[in-house]
């Protein structure tokens, strides 16, 4: 369904893609793990059209984005973002309901506003929550309303950046049972990017480790313990011995 | 580098930067006629830029006309002219004051606004988030605001003139002796339809200036915290440096023929 092929991408001196090549099949959720700034967002981003890159083809349904209307592609995504990226001067349930309030899938505001407490519910918050400001939310619960924002409009593929960033262990695992749960529920299309290993063997299929600016690593999640790459092996045990430098 | 390589890339720069504002602003006019529109956020815009304005516009202007009149009265007295100040005081603040001081109000008060919440909506991923919404960041954030302000800022352009003329006038007949329907009738005699229409002109070119600098430097904001506090910055210094540059060649424009 998404296939990336040989993208590059730069800023400035710095080349942080070198020729990513992966391939995600319809339904499917693949989780791309890797240090910090090895390009894990840019890859996402890039998909997305929020970044170009320099070399290189991304296909969606075998079609290039660029060929698409472009509203009529971003509707087939929903993005839960690392901070939640909640729009602070809108209550939660018109955040929720963005996309519901305005555009191709435009509704009346009451069905916009039941769509969006039906996803807080989803997602385990009540709907007095509906009417408050994200400035008034825990993180957990921002991250909660980032994800009902997501899947509200039921997309087809659906991007999880550091799903759990910032997140105690048990709300981390909250999330990551409900991303499960909403993947296999609505059959969508996941990528997520994420550090933390408890994400990886709760929400992959396929996993994929990106160094250095290319994937090092992909297979099943099943195998990933028992894989003999040294970076993921690395990775893995969260050593500071290893061909991955501790100081980047 | 040699001094001239320096001065180069400098003049290279800045017609860089140029370049950049005008075709952010080309795209923001091409944007605001060309659907779809966010009513809502217009309207909000239109309450943030106009109405909450009111209140620094009024004091700023009221101040102004009152000092504007003390110093003709003082100065014209040196020859005699002290029965200028109603005429004085009008044109000062119709063709000069009112739309350069409200101007500068805009760009301290709306134009900083404007840049540090776009600015933190990108550090914060919250115009990445309006693109993947399937949502034009500019149709969102820009065109509301820039329209908003092209709009109001000449009313506020218009309510301060008034002020500011009504400042001259307390201050007149109130403390320089002066006859309140003299006063009145030499004010309304003296001022011309060209004084007023390049009053509001300025006042709509002015906003546009403001409240397109808030967003382009808010939109091209670097990272964290200093990424907001430079945008901030560096959106007022721009707004009102170009506000000042318009003002002169406007008013070069509509007088000096």
């Amino acid at each position: 369904m998404i296939a990336l092929n040989d993208i590059h991408k730069s800023f400035g001196t710095n080349q942080v893609l070198r020729g990513v090549t992966l391939d995600v099949p319809k339904g499917t959720s693949l989780v791309i793990i890797g240090g910090s700034g090895t390009g894990k967002s840019v890859t996402i981003k890039s998909v997305l059209g929020l970044v170009t890159p320099d070399k290189g083809e991304i296909l969606v349904d075998g079609k290039p984005p660029a060929l698409r209307n472009r509203d009529a592609f971003l509707a087939r995504f929903g993005m839960l973002f690392q901070g939640g990226a909640l729009f602070d001067s809108l209550r939660v349930w018109e955040n929720v309901a963005f996309r519901l309030l305005r555009g191709s899938l435009k509704q009346p505001k009451d069905a916009a506003r039941e769509i969006a407490i039906e996803k807080l519910r989803r997602v385990g918050l009540k709907p007095d929550v509906a009417d408050r400001f994200p400035g008034e939310l825990s993180g957990g619960m921002q991250k909660r309303v980032g994800l009902a924002r997501a899947i509200a409009a039921e997309p087809e593929i659906i991007f999880f950046d550091e799903p759990t960033t910032g997140l105690d262990p048990i709300m981390s695992g909250v999330i990551n049972d409900l991303i499960r749960e909403i993947v296999v529920e609505m059959g969508a299309t996941a990528m997520t990017i994420t550090h933390d290993m408890s994400s990886v063997r709760a929400i992959a299929d396929t996993v994929a480790m990106l160094h250095d600016g290319v994937i090092q690593w992909t297979g099943p999640v099943a195998d990933m313990d028992s894989a003999d790459d040294p970076y993921l092996r690395q990775f893995i045990s969260g050593s500071a011995d290893g061909p991955i430098e501790s100081v980047r | 580098m040699s001094f001239l390589a320096v001065i180069g890339a400098a003049v290279l720069s800045a017609l860089a930067a140029i370049g950049r504002v005008a075709i952010f602003a080309g795209q923001t006019l091409s944007h605001m006629i060309r659907p779809p529109f966010y009513g809502r956020e217009f309207g909000i815009a239109l309450l943030n830029i106009g109405w909450l304005s009111l209140p620094v516009v009024g004091l700023t202007a009221i101040f102004t006309g009152g000092a504007l009149a003390l110093q003709i009265y003082a100065g014209g007295a040196r020859f005699n002219a002290e029965a200028v100040v109603p005429q004085i005081v009008a044109i000062g603040m119709v063709r000069e004051l009112g739309p350069v001081l409200v101007g500068l109000m805009i760009a301290a008060r709306v134009t900083s606004s404007i840049a540090a919440e776009i600015a933190t909506m990108k550090v914060t991923e919250q115009i990445d988030a309006l693109v993947t919404l399937s949502t034009h960041p500019m149709k969102y954030l820009t065109v509301p605001r820039v329209l908003a302000a092209l709009i109001t800022v000449p009313i506020l352009v218009g309510v301060g003139d008034i002020i500011g003329i009504f400042g001259g006038y307390a201050v007149a007949t109130g403390t320089l002796g002066f006859n309140a329907a003299a006063y009145i009738k030499n004010t309304v005699e003296f001022l011309e339809p060209l004084d007023i229409l390049s009053s509001l002109a300025k006042g709509a070119v002015f906003g546009f200036i403001a409240a397109l600098m808030g967003c382009y430097f808010g939109m091209n904001s670097g990272r964290g915290a200093q990424g907001v506090g430079s945008a901030t910055k560096s959106s007022v210094e721009a707004a009102a440096v170009l506000i000042l540059a318009a003002n002169f060649i406007l008013t070069g424009i509509f007088f000096s023929i």
